[in-house]
């Protein structure tokens, strides 16, 4: 045995080790929004789903909750006692509404679809060349388009290069999320998250809310301070509730931007539209393709879009890891889990059987190879979002 | 792939042969259905009326979840009096309607694909875009 047949022995993973290994590190089950692609963030265990600039959304946050405090501490007291307790009350209620719509907007998946597993990628690629026939070198493969024909229109389903798939229509990928959302209507920086099918109407509610919300914060501002100022004058009412002033600038501003964009979305619900098909005129201008998905009745398109059936997440974020085994990479293929079996007694064998377990697992902690030899119990570093994720799977790959 | 070592349980040993993927129809707009003809990779396995009637109930249950009825508005108009907070303790009809599918799907694969070597997946679990239709080799070895 020859020097270098030595080294090559102590760098390749040996098959039995890298079975403990994995034996070792499935004490933790990997649920499968952990290794979803896309750049979303995922909080309680995949149950909030979020884009990764959420900057904006805590400014949101901050400008309600601060507006409505200083209403409360400010405005409140005075209306209550002068003019009715059922002022603060209303207040109360409508707040709850604007700061429910908003988190439910913001933390439900907007209707992503999931990525074509490499099966049905394959499928369609051979679809494709097949509908395409024989491109000549040095001419260009024709794009990837599908007809097909909705209620006498025909429109036209593009191929997603990114998600592998026919994007189905009205769908659009969304380049901050990477990901094709269904109905997409918007990325919204302000919500933190993609406006899609899921969570339109929870949207479209939250604008409406907040269009409620700053109108009665404005008004009883103002009659606030017109009833405070016939007491005590003009200026000493501002000096005794400064907040009123910051209250005031902040639903001025705010009056424009969301009544606005409230009337926007009510202009587009009505004619069953996405803000997407909007911007890009599919139905308005050259060629006079009609919408396809209106009922030529607002009140039927008012009732699709808001009264419509919830749609579940297809997503399931939650679900473990074992379930698709078809779908992982198979690092240690059929001779990891026999091994794996019989090496159980090292451990407590509770997990022992999950074999695609062991091979995500062992891929994700290869980057942590130092761990491997602390007792089982070792906690291992969690996989909070997937730019960790994203990571040990770029890492996985280069011991290899 | 791996070898067919016992045949008491086909979907785990048994040898994929390939699979087919029944795509969406759009023809009467953005709702859930699919495609009723028979793919020619299937010919050979399974009668034509016997797959275009397993695809059409699943359009039917599908249509009936994402159905525009009294039932839907009053379920929208109450999750939104409550601010939405209903659905932590309440089950939306289309995840009911979901329960129903999934349950027949697994009856079909007993009842008549199994049997010829086929396994159809839950749409669900393919984002609802394809129904997947794996077909395994050696359909006379399988109960």
């Amino acid at each position: 045995m020859n020097w270098r047949h030595w080294s090559v022995l102590v760098e390749a993973p040996h098959p039995l080790s890298s079975s403990i290994m994995s034996a070792v590190m499935i004490t933790r089950k990997v649920r499968k929004w952990e290794k979803l692609p896309g750049k979303n963030t995922f909080c309680c265990d995949g149950r909030v789903m979020m884009a990764r600039q959420k900057g904006v959304f805590y400014l949101t946050l901050f400008l309600i909750v601060g507006t409505c405090s200083l209403f409360f501490a400010f405005e409140c007291p005075y209306l209550a006692v002068h003019l009715s307790p059922a002022i603060p009350v209303f207040a109360v209620v409508l707040f709850l509404f604007v700061m429910a719509m908003l988190l439910r907007t913001s933390f439900s998946d907007p209707g992503v679809l999931p990525r074509a597993l490499p099966d049905e990628a394959t499928f369609i690629e051979m679809e494709i060349e097949a509908a395409n026939g024989n491109v000549p070198p040095g001419q260009r493969a024709p794009p990837r388009i599908r007809n097909v024909q909705i209620n006498n229109q025909i429109v036209k389903l593009k191929y997603c290069y990114t998600c592998k798939i026919f994007r189905p229509p009205r769908a659009s990928h969304c380049s901050i999320c990477d990901n094709c959302v269904d109905r997409f209507d918007h990325h919204c920086p302000w919500v933190g998250n993609c406006v899609g099918k899921r969570n339109y109407r929870y949207f479209y509610l939250f604008t409406l809310s907040l269009s409620l919300l700053t109108v009665y914060i404005f008004t009883f501002d103002i009659v606030h301070v017109a009833m405070r100022s016939v007491v005590s004058g003009f200026l000493n009412t501002l000096k005794d509730t400064p907040g009123t002033v910051i209250e005031l600038l902040v639903c001025f501003f705010t009056l424009w931007s969301v009544v606005g964009l409230t009337g926007f979305h009510t202009y587009l619900i009505s004619l069953n539209q996405t803000t997407n098909e909007d911007i890009k005129g599919s139905w308005s201008g050259k060629n006079r393709v009609q919408n396809p998905y209106s009922h030529k009745n607002i009140i039927k398109n008012c009732c699709e879009v808001l009264c419509g059936p919830t749609y579940p997440s297809v997503l399931d974020r939650r679900g473990l890891m074992q379930d698709d085994l078809s779908a992982l990479p198979s690092i240690n293929n059929d001779s990891a889990p026999q091994t794996t079996k019989t090496t159980a007694p090292l451990i407590p064998n509770e997990h022992a059987p999950d074999e695609a377990k062991a091979s995500a697992g062992s891929a994700a902690e290869k980057s942590h190879s130092p761990k491997e030899e602390l007792p089982p119990t070792a906690k291992l570093p969690p996989l909070a979002s997937p730019e960790t994720d994203a990571e040990t799977s770029i890492a996985k790959d280069k011991p290899h | 792939m791996a070898e067919t070592h016992s045949l008491q349980d086909m979907r785990q040993q048994a040898t994929i042969s390939s699979k087919v993927f029944i795509q969406r129809d759009y023809t009467r707009g953005t709702m859930c259905q699919f495609q009723t003809k028979l793919p020619a990779e299937l010919e050979a396995r399974i009668d034509k009326q016997q797959f275009e009637e397993t695809v059409r109930t699943l359009n039917n249950l599908y249509a009936e979840a994402e159905k525009l009825g009294s039932q839907s508005f009053i379920e929208g108009c109450l999750a939104c009096l409550t601010a939405y907070t209903v659905f932590l303790c309440m089950e939306t009809h289309y995840e009911k309607v979901l329960k129903k599918i999934a349950k027949f799907i697994e009856e079909q694969n007993d009842k008549i694909y199994a049997p010829r070597g086929l396994l159809l997946t839950d749409p669900i679990k393919r984002g609802l875009r394809v129904i997947e239709v794996t077909i395994y080799e050696d359909p006379s070895l399988t109960r």
